[in-house]
């Protein structure tokens, strides 16, 4: 009856009411993960749940049992080193007041994984063929889900796009 | 605001008109302007490592015991008395500590108004805060709950039972312009301007141009939720707030409680967005009174909805503006009336009618304003309040006028912009705007635009052009103070409460502070962001840099006296005055013998002392009311529009701005870029609901209220005139607001070009333009105009 996040393993809460947001943020203090609506529609609040992103506040911690998260917090080396994305997000400015970064960087990590995957999105031309690749098109479309208040949005795609090793489209 | 106050600045305006600019404040240009290290160069955040590791500390994470969770119960009608109130299934919930009405809140008095004369009041009303069974607007705060989790908290609030005995309200927009009320005064500017009998010379005019503009209720929306971690410990209030207006918070608290300002301690290092927003409301009064009556400490985080109940919005506004011009475009006349919600318990205004007195040269002017009482929420400021809804009207008409007279609208603009304040008569600062539409036009291929509507196509597309002026008047706030500790190693710590919010506070001003003590980078620190640091005005009215800058400036000139005392006579400065030197190289340097020079280090050493203090505060803002000082800026943008489905895509946009100089490139960007994308929300997709049978709020979440997403936002440019303005610290103008004012007009100026459908209702959405409408069509539904 756990939940490893970020390698470590965690009960899973009694009150079975209780969000994986809530539960790392109230519980574990892992605030890295934001609070921005509760509700399913800003992705402040993303994580990754067996590498696939999820919206924490609309995932209940208990859904999660004998599953593995990965948070803001489990995405540094251990030596204290940033991810690449988060390097990149610093050098292209993705960020402003900071309060989405950590659901965008770890969106975008899932995304990857989607894009390589080969999973079509709403702007795919062909479905059955999949994504042409990593086209802003492709990551605006996919990103969709992450609100951005301070506009962050040029450097949040460029950051992206630099760790997928695209060229601009 | 008052006659009297239009007497004071008209006094002060008309003494300072005959005194030399060189005995004002800026009367020398800042030197720094010439001898810039680091400023003016792109430079990473400092907060940047730990805002991308999440580590970055925000209101509602810092970590308490024995904390409470509140939870609030909103009013469902917008006026009326609660007849009765039955809270006892919410007090035997599981989990619920306190449930607090109007029956069992503490006495507070009422927050002060937030004002010019005033720096350390908030409040954005005048009502008391559950004081009684008086109900004022649908959403008002009437319970409070607060339970050991937010879960339980949540659940009990929807236990408490209510009956109001509603009372007749008024929240139709129609119906409160009929009695809307005539200010004497908007901000600190007379409301009425009536010069060159624009009346009759609009009606000589052979060119024309009459139209009402409206634009909606919207809501900052920062990602953020207003939050506070609030605690009593030994009758002192901390609270660990998300605001832009730090110090004004704690004046305004004290005052509420009765205590003293020094037992108030409000800290906000990060705040997670605010836009105007993050001030104080009704949350941190109802929180920190809960928690003194729980006697426990408590976590208050909004939800959305909440947020929506609690915290004012931009205003909606109606504007008619009626351009009058003789056939080479110069304008003749310039009439701008309107309306703008203002219940009577709100503080802000909404100062739309302020925009057109600055941008354009015109023979004449008609300008007034009305406010409309509405039983809602008080309004608030939100980014470029005033200016945004304003420019929107003021040029988006002067598009109709180009099109008129069948020319080029940036010719229309250079034909007409002002060389110097058009009502007053005060110089500029500095100013070029014209400069701003050079580079824009140029970096967006305005050559190729079709003059004619509805031109150019691309299968289903329509596409168009087009652009608009912004402007946001300069502010620098008078008492915003910074403490510089230079210790013997060379290292410069400053210290003031200022905020950040995204701007980049920190960054920005360690690369002034390194230049302006001769310093390298990396030997300055900067703290900022609570109430025990030295007093830092609000960050708001894009003063912040400006203030924070002058005061950083002050404490210098300070530091290098002081300095000079220590040094004695034994040292290559001996007989030297303060205003004889300049920091140079770790050290201070003779301005006319440079040779002359000695290090911080050797001063200490010699002096025996380990470290020095000052503390320097920005003056009285004298400059404002000497010169018509304005950011400005020209907006370009290029879009598609569906002709099937009214969609519309943006496919560029770029923003050239005349705002002094740039501090440092990559946070300018990120500014200027994200209040264009601010513009890009209000232009297509922003618009609070309101039902105005009951004044109930109905797009109270981010999937009701759409803010752009990824997709919406195309590649933006920004580009910048960097010339310095003589009279401003650094030589730099505001820019946090600037972006935001002239989007929409830019995008309903191209829509127009696109379509030849021309849409004066914000926000433009799809059926505005939808089923092969046709301009004909379009104006055969539009509803009736202005009465
Ligand atoms: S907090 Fe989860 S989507 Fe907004
Ligand atoms: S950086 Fe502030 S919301 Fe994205």
């Amino acid at each position: 009856m756990t939940i490893t996040i970020n390698g470590s393993d965690y009960p899973v809460p009694l009150d079975s009411r209780v969000s994986l947001l809530d539960m790392l943020r109230e519980r574990l203090g892992l605030t890295g993960t934001k609070l921005g609506c509760n509700q399913g529609a800003c992705g402040a609040c993303t994580v990754l749940l067996d590498g696939e992103r999820v919206l924490s506040c609309l995932t209940l911690a208990a859904q999660a049992e004998g599953r593995d998260v990965l948070t803001i917090e489990g995405l540094q080396g251990a030596d204290g080193s940033l991810h690449p994305l988060q390097k990149a997000f610093i050098e292209h400015d993705g960020l402003q007041c900071g309060y989405c970064t950590p659901g965008q960087i770890c969106s975008a990590i899932a995304m990857a994984r989607e894009l390589r995957r080969g999973d079509p999105s709403h702007v795919t031309a062909n479905l059955a063929a999949g994504p042409e690749g990593p086209t802003r098109e492709e990551i605006r479309e996919r990103m969709s889900g992450n609100l951005c208040r301070c506009g962050a949005h040029n450097g949040i795609v460029e950051a992206i796009e630099e760790m997928l090793g695209g060229e601009p489209a | 605001m008052s006659k009297l106050q239009n007497a004071i600045v008209g006094g002060v305006r008309t003494v300072l008109g005959r005194v030399p600019a060189s005995w004002l404040p800026g009367g020398t240009p800042d030197p720094i302007i010439q001898k810039r290290a680091t400023l003016g160069t792109q430079q990473p955040r400092i907060d940047g490592p730990d805002k991308v590791r999440g580590a970055a500390r925000f209101a509602a994470e810092v970590p308490m015991a024995n904390l409470l969770h509140a939870a609030f119960v909103h009013s469902t009608v917008a006026r009326g008395k609660i007849a009765e109130l039955d809270v006892s299934a919410a007090e035997a919930a599981p989990g619920v500590a306190l449930v607090m009405t109007y029956r069992n809140a503490p006495k507070m008095s009422v927050p002060p108004a937030i004002g010019i004369t005033n720096l350390k009041a908030a409040g954005n009303h005048t009502l008391p805060v559950m004081q009684d069974a008086e109900i004022r607007w649908n959403g008002q705060a009437v319970a409070v709950i607060l339970a050991e989790t937010r879960e339980q908290a949540e659940h009990a609030a929807t236990l408490v039972r209510i009956r109001y005995n509603a009372a007749q309200s008024r929240t139709r927009f129609k119906d409160g312009k009929k009695d809307a009320s005539t200010p004497d005064s908007i901000l600190i500017e007379r409301n009425r301007v009536d010069k060159g009998n624009a009346s009759k010379k609009l009606a000589e005019a052979a060119y024309k141009i009459d139209a009402v503009y409206r634009t909606p209720w919207q809501n900052h929306n920062p990602i953020e939720p207003h939050a506070a971690t609030i605690a009593w410990q030994d009758g002192q209030l901390i609270v660990h707030d998300a605001t832009q207006m730090i110090h004004a918070t704690a004046g305004s608290l004290a005052k509420v409680f009765g205590l003293k300002e020094a037992d108030v301690f409000v800290s906000s290092p990060f705040v997670g967005g605010g836009f105007g927003a993050k001030g104080m409301w009704d949350h941190q009064i109802l929180g920190a009174a809960a928690a003194k009556l729980a006697g426990r400490p408590v976590r208050v985080m909004l939800s959305r909805a909440s947020m929506h109940r609690l915290v004012g919005g931009r205003t909606q506004t109606e504007q008619r503006v009626a351009l009058g011009a003789s056939a080479d475009g110069k304008l003749t006349a310039l009439l701008h009336h309107g309306y703008a919600t203002k219940p009577r318990h709100s503080i802000c205004d909404e100062g739309f009618s302020l925009t057109g007195r600055s941008l354009y040269a015109s023979a004449s002017f008609d300008i007034v304003q009305h406010h409309v009482d509405l039983d809602l929420l008080a309004n608030s400021f939100m980014r470029a309040p005033g200016e945004t809804p304003g420019t929107f009207a003021i040029e988006c008409a002067m598009d109709e006028l180009a099109h008129q007279l069948g020319m080029d609208p940036v010719e229309l603009r250079r034909r007409n912009v002002a060389s110097c304040d058009p009502i007053s008569g005060a110089p500029h600062s500095q100013s070029a705007t014209m400069t701003a539409y050079d580079l824009g036009a140029e970096r967006i291929g305005w050559a190729r635009r079709a003059p004619a509507p509805r031109a150019r196509r691309d299968g289903e597309w329509l596409v168009g052009m087009g652009c608009a002026g912004g402007t946001f008047p300069f502010a620098r706030m008078p008492g915003t103070s910074a403490r510089i500790t230079l210790d013997a190693r060379g290292q410069a710590h400053v210290a003031s409460a200022a905020h950040e919010m995204g701007m980049g506070t920190a960054t920005v001003q360690r690369q002034h502070a390194a230049d302006r003590l001769g310093l390298p980078l990396d030997s300055v620190s900067v703290t900022i962001g609570d109430s025990r640091l030295p007093f830092a005005s609000f960050a708001g009215g894009s003063s912040q840099t400006a203030s924070l800058g002058a005061a950083i400036s002050a404490a210098s000139g300070k530091l290098a006296a002081e300095l000079l005392r220590l040094a004695g006579n034994d040292t290559p400065l001996a007989g030297l005055r303060a205003s004889d030197v300049e920091f140079a190289d770790s050290g201070l340097r003779s301005i006319d013998e440079p040779s002359r020079h000695e290090s911080f280090a050797s001063i200490f050493r010699r002096s025996g002392h380990k470290d020095l203090s000052v503390t320097g505060e920005s003056g009285p803002p004298l400059e404002m009311l000497k010169f018509s000082m304005h950011s400005t800026s020209a907006i370009f943008c290029q879009l598609r529009v569906s002709e099937v489905t009214g969609e519309i895509r943006i496919d560029r946009l770029v923003g050239a701005f005349d705002c002094g100089r740039i501090l440092n490139t990559k946070t300018a960007t990120s500014q200027f870029k994200g209040g264009m994308i601010m513009g890009l929300g209000m232009a297509l997709t922003e618009e609070t609901l309101l039902d105005e049978r009951s004044g109930r709020i109905m797009s109270t979440s981010l999937a009701d209220y759409h803010v752009p997403v990824h997709l919406d936002v195309p590649e933006i440019d920004v580009l910048w005139t960097d010339i310095p303005d003589p009279r401003t610290p650094m030589g730099a103008r505001g820019i946090g607001e600037i972006g935001t004012t002239g989007v929409a007009a830019a995008v309903a100026n191209a829509v127009f070009n696109a379509t030849g459908i021309r849409v004066r209702d914000l926000p433009i959405t799809l059926d505005k333009l939808a089923f092969n409408q046709t301009p004909e069509k379009r104006e055969a539904i539009s509803p009736p105009e202005f009465p």
